[in-house]
Formats: C-alpha cells, sequence, structure tokens
C-alpha cells in the first residue's frame, strides 16, 4: 500500500475529512469560476448552507458541455500563471475539454498513480512499461509519473509501434504493463507471431483502463498473458487516470474518496440511486486546484459494490465500468452496451474477441451487424459447422440481451486493431442520407 | 492413407482468393486440386498442395484462418456410374458423406474421388474390403510432417 494512513483511515476520519474538503472547494469555486456561481446562484445554493455531506445533493451537476462551453481554459479556478500543465479529454464523444493543473495538482496526482500501481500489485522493484499514449491524452503521463513517484524503473514507450512493445517487453524484463485492454490484446498477439510466448516473459501485471471491457476479456488476457490484468479508471476531467483502481482481490476498484466524493445516480431523473444499484457515476473532486469538478457527471454506467475489501483499504468500491450513456445502443427499444456483447462472445468458443457493431438502415428499419472473427483454431472445414457457430452467436446475443441482431463471422484479424481505445461502433445509419 | 486437405476460411471479399493462391504460388507449394465452397457471406477453400503444413503456416502467418482436415481419396475407373458404385457401396456401410469433390488422373483413365467423411478410417475399411483402390498421400502432393 503506497499511503497506507490514508488507504485505511476510518469511515469517520474520512467523511470529516471529504466534509472538511468539500467545504472549502465549494468555497473556491463559487468564488473564483463564474460559470459555478451562476449554476449555484440559480439553484439557490450557497457554499455555507454546506452543513452535511449529504447536503451535496442540492448542489446543482456539472456536464461535459459545460466544460466545452468553457473551452478552454474557462473553468480554470486559479490564475494562468499557477497552472504547469495542461491536459485534454480525448475526445471520445465529440469536442474535446481541456483541463489545466497546478503544481500541487501533479503532486497529488503522482502520489494517486503511484497508489494505483501499489494497488494491483506493483513495488519499486518494478518495471513499468507505460504504452498509454504520450501528450495532450492524461493516460501516458498520468501512469508515468505515478510510475516513478512509486519509485518503478519507468519505461516511457507511449502507443504504436507494436513489434518494438514486444521486444521492449522482452528485452528490458518488464514486470507491469500499463495500456488499454484491448491494446494488450494486440501485444499478445503481435508476439505470438514473432515467435514469444509472453507467459514466458517476466510480465506479471497489466494495468488497464481507458475503455470499458469484460470480465471474459480479462479472463482471456490473464490466461493468454500469464499476468494479472488490473481494472484502473480516471477521466481527463476529473483528473485522469488514478481516481479508482482496483486491488490484487479484483472485486470493484476503490475509489480514492480522500480525493473524490462519488455518487451513482439514476440519468433520467438524476436522483441517487439505492445502494448497490446501477446508474451514472458522478464525482466531485476534493483536492483538485487548476479545474475542480462539483458533481461532474461522467456518463459512465457502476454500481457501488457493498461490503468490506479484505485488502485492508476502507474506501468504497465501484463495480467496473460496463459502459457510457453515450455509447449505450437502442436497438428496437432495448438498452444494449457494446461491452454486453463482448461477454457474450468471450464464453463461445470458435470465436475471438474482436468485435464490431455496425448499425445501418435497411429502409426505415435500424439493422444491427455484429461481426465477428472466427477464432484461428477453430476447425471450421464444413460450412455447416460454420453456420451452427453463427447461429450459436446471434442466439447468445439473444437470449442474454432479449435482442436479434446479423452475425456476420469474418476471418481472423478482419477488424482493425487499435493502439489506443477501440472501437466498437460504427453508425452508417446517417451516412448519405 | 489418409489425406491432409488444408480448409481455408475466406471473407467475401473481392481479391481474397487470388491473395491465398499467390501465397502459396510465390511460396512454391503446388495445388493439386482446389475446391471452394460459398455461402452469401464467406467461403472455405479446400485445398490439396505439396507439404500441407508448411503451407499452413506460410498461410497462417499472413492471417488466413486455416484448419487440415483428413480426408479420403478412393480411385474410380473414369466411366459412367463409376462414382455411384463408390457412394452405394459406403451407403451399404451406414457411412454419410458431408461433401466430395473428384478430379481426374493425369492418366485419363481413372479419377480420384476426395470424400469427407465423420470417420474417415471406417470408410477406408468399408471400401478397401470391397476391393475399391485407396490414393495414398504421396500418390497425389508431397506429404509434410506436421
Amino acid at each position: 500500500m503506497f499511503q497506507p494512513e490514508l488507504e485505511t483511515m476510518s469511515r469517520e476520519a474520512l467523511e470529516a475529512l471529504q466534509l472538511a474538503r468539500l467545504r472549502t472547494q465549494l468555497a473556491r469555486v463559487y468564488v473564483n469560476v463564474p460559470i459555478y456561481r451562476r449554476k449555484f446562484d440559480e439553484a439557490g445554493f450557497r457554499p455555507e448552507q454546506l452543513e452535511t455531506l449529504a447536503d451535496l445533493a442540492r448542489v446543482p451537476f456539472t456536464v461535459k458541455d459545460d466544460l466545452r462551453e468553457a473551452y478552454p481554459f474557462a473553468m480554470f479556478a486559479v490564475p494562468q500563471r499557477d497552472i504547469v500543465r495542461v491536459h485534454s479529454s480525448s475526445g471520445t464523444t465529440g469536442q474535446v475539454s481541456v483541463v489545466g493543473y497546478t503544481r500541487g495538482d501533479v503532486e497529488r496526482w503522482s502520489d494517486l498513480m503511484a497508489r494505483t500501481l501499489a494497488c494491483a500489485g506493483a513495488t519499486a522493484d518494478d518495471v513499468v512499461q507505460v504504452t498509454y499514449g504520450y501528450g495532450l491524452f492524461t493516460g501516458g503521463l498520468g501512469a508515468h509519473y505515478g510510475s516513478e513517484r512509486l519509485g518503478a524503473m519507468t519505461i516511457p514507450v507511449s502507443g504504436g509501434n507494436t513489434a518494438r512493445q514486444v521486444q521492449i517487453l522482452k528485452d528490458f524484463g518488464v514486470t507491469v504493463l500499463a495500456c488499454t485492454p484491448s491494446y494488450a490484446l494486440l501485444i499478445a498477439e503481435t508476439a505470438a507471431s514473432m515467435g514469444i510466448d509472453v507467459r514466458e516473459l517476466p510480465l506479471k501485471i497489466g494495468v488497464f483502463g481507458a475503455e470499458p471491457w469484460s470480465e471474459g476479456m480479462r479472463k482471456q488476457i490473464e490466461q493468454t498473458m500469464g499476468i494479472r490484468a488490473i481494472d484502473i479508471y480516471g477521466l481527463s476531467e476529473v483528473m485522469g487516470p488514478g481516481v479508482a483502481s482496483e486491488c490484487v482481490h479484483q472485486n470493484g476498484l476503490h475509489v480514492f474518496e480522500d480525493h473524490f466524493i462519488i455518487e451513482i445516480i439514476d440519468p433520467q431523473t438524476m436522483l441517487p440511486v439505492p445502494d448497490g444499484e446501477q446508474g451514472e457515476v458522478v464525482f466531485t473532486t476534493l483536492t483538485k486546484e487548476g479545474i475542480p469538478v462539483i458533481r461532474y457527471r461522467t456518463r459512465d454506467i457502476s454500481r457501488m459494490v457493498p461490503g468490506e475489501c479484505a485488502c485492508g483499504r476502507t474506501f468504497r468500491r465501484m463495480e467496473r465500468v460496463t459502459g457510457r450513456t453515450d455509447d449505450m445502443l437502442i436497438i428496437r427499444g432495448v438498452n444494449v452496451y457494446p461491452s454486453q456483447i463482448e461477454q457474450v462472445l468471450m464464453g463461445i468458443s470458435g470465436v475471438a474477441p474482436h468485435y464490431q457493431v455496425v448499425l445501418d438502415k435497411r429502409g426505415s428499419m435500424d439493422t444491427v451487424e455484429v461481426q465477428v472473427e472466427v477464432s484461428p483454431d477453430f476447425e471450421f472445414d464444413e460450412i455447416r459447422e460454420l453456420e451452427a457457430l453463427q447461429r450459436k452467436v446471434s442466439g447468445a446475443i439473444a437470449a442474454t440481451l432479449a435482442v436479434s441482431v446479423d452475425v456476420k463471422l469474418v476471418e481472423p484479424r478482419a477488424i482493425q486493431r487499435s493502439e489506443g481505445k477501440a472501437k466498437r461502433v460504427v453508425d452508417l445509419r446517417n451516412k448519405g442520407a | 492413407m489418409l489425406i491432409e486437405q488444408l480448409s481455408v476460411f475466406l471473407q467475401n471479399e473481392k481479391g481474397r482468393l487470388a491473395q491465398m493462391c499467390t501465397l502459396l504460388g510465390d511460396a512454391g507449394f503446388d495445388m493439386h486440386a482446389l475446391v471452394v465452397a460459398d455461402t452469401s457471406e464467406y467461403g472455405v477453400a479446400r485445398v490439396i498442395c505439396d507439404k500441407p503444413h508448411s503451407a499452413r503456416r506460410v498461410l497462417e502467418g499472413a492471417g488466413f484462418a486455416v484448419s487440415v482436415t483428413r480426408v479420403v481419396a478412393v480411385e474410380v475407373p473414369d466411366r459412367p456410374g463409376g462414382l455411384a458404385e463408390v457412394l452405394t457401396r459406403l451407403g451399404a456401410c451406414d457411412i454419410n458423406v458431408e461433401y466430395l469433390y473428384c478430379f481426374p488422373r493425369a492418366s485419363g483413365e481413372t479419377a480420384v474421388d476426395i470424400l469427407r467423411v465423420a470417420d474417415p478410417d471406417a470408410a477406408v475399411a468399408c471400401m478397401t474390403a470391397a476391393g475399391f483402390a485407396m490414393v495414398h498421400a504421396a500418390q497425389i502432393y508431397e506429404p509434410d510432417p506436421a
């Protein structure tokens, strides 16, 4: 544990710390950020009215559009001279938003990413290959600073050039790999084609995040690479990676609650959901100086995991993010997340975990085609075996998601691999319309 | 006794079969038979070529999905009713044929029938007992170790 005195503090002490920090944070943004002052005034809320943590429910939400409208710096809460670093969102869902960090923010972020790596089981003795992109994306530099703070040997490879990633993995005796889960699979495939069995390398831990992935994909990665695959969570608007992380027990991600307050709300009613139910994740930063966010609606879907964790951390856990409210597909009235399709595919032998969902229109009807790669070791000599496989996949999707889709089998590696976030959905519905 | 046939999964995409043939040709693998089974979305090319295991590795290295299937080769006289005799015999042994294809021998007097059955060893025993001549791998192509 990187900061045991903080990570195991009693809930009473933690909530007292949260309340004190929240008061300061609300007062600061009210004074320094006109957008927040306007929102608070419109809602009839004044920071000094906050008496308990429950009063946070009276504070207005912040949404992605607020950050976009503030482009580039209008939500910074400190003078520009105090900002030492700028990142931007990865633009997963449209126009980018810009975030700024003070020197103190960079310090705290380094601590939180060091915590994350330690949570995954890494120590100063490890060799960490950072394959998240370096640049405006928070992944690369976030993991880099955390790894250095932990004292590990840090290899700043950034993304791309997969053959070189494999070579470094092997030659430098890398023990921890930090990248997106889909890129980890590509690295494993590339290694195999180079005649290298990743399972025989010193690599033992994967620190994977920046895109939703399923439990089935975790199993697949752990088996093919011979590692423990840890899910980490963060987003640039809140800080970057290091907001929450799984520990070695791999049962939910500990939210670093001394720096962030998490809420789960119903995205329709915007009210908190009963404890343990699924909803949209909302974060309030408690210590950010450059660009604090108050009740920021992440659009990520999760739920809180009940109970205490055997690791001893007192921070509550959120379940792995299963999708986002905005990549949710509505297929004939049924809500479907791409990661649910992935989970189904993982349970079927004969198909690879690579898939793409193609939405199109036939007349006025939306059509959904799920393209799935045939696994290279499938014995597909007979057409009826392939047809049976196809029926098995569409049957399993129909049974799990209650929606019928067309399944198209494609060749191994036919679906484009990503070096960053995998593109799971292709929407052709409005092309040329 | 059994023939090792390559089955190659092909997406229904322009030029994909040509790519497969070019790869095999450039690597010097002579093809002796090729038949493509197709559906609206994909096909399976069944290939008998020299050194099938090496050929498989070449194709897989280029991203093709390939499996090696064990099939039966029987020599039949090239005259009306030749194949019917083989099939009648297999029927009598209660052996179901999944698919088959034929090609003539260079002599022109006999043809080779390639048969895919669930239990190839039983098919061989059934036909041998009835006096049909089985064709060995080395009579068609150059075998190699797996």
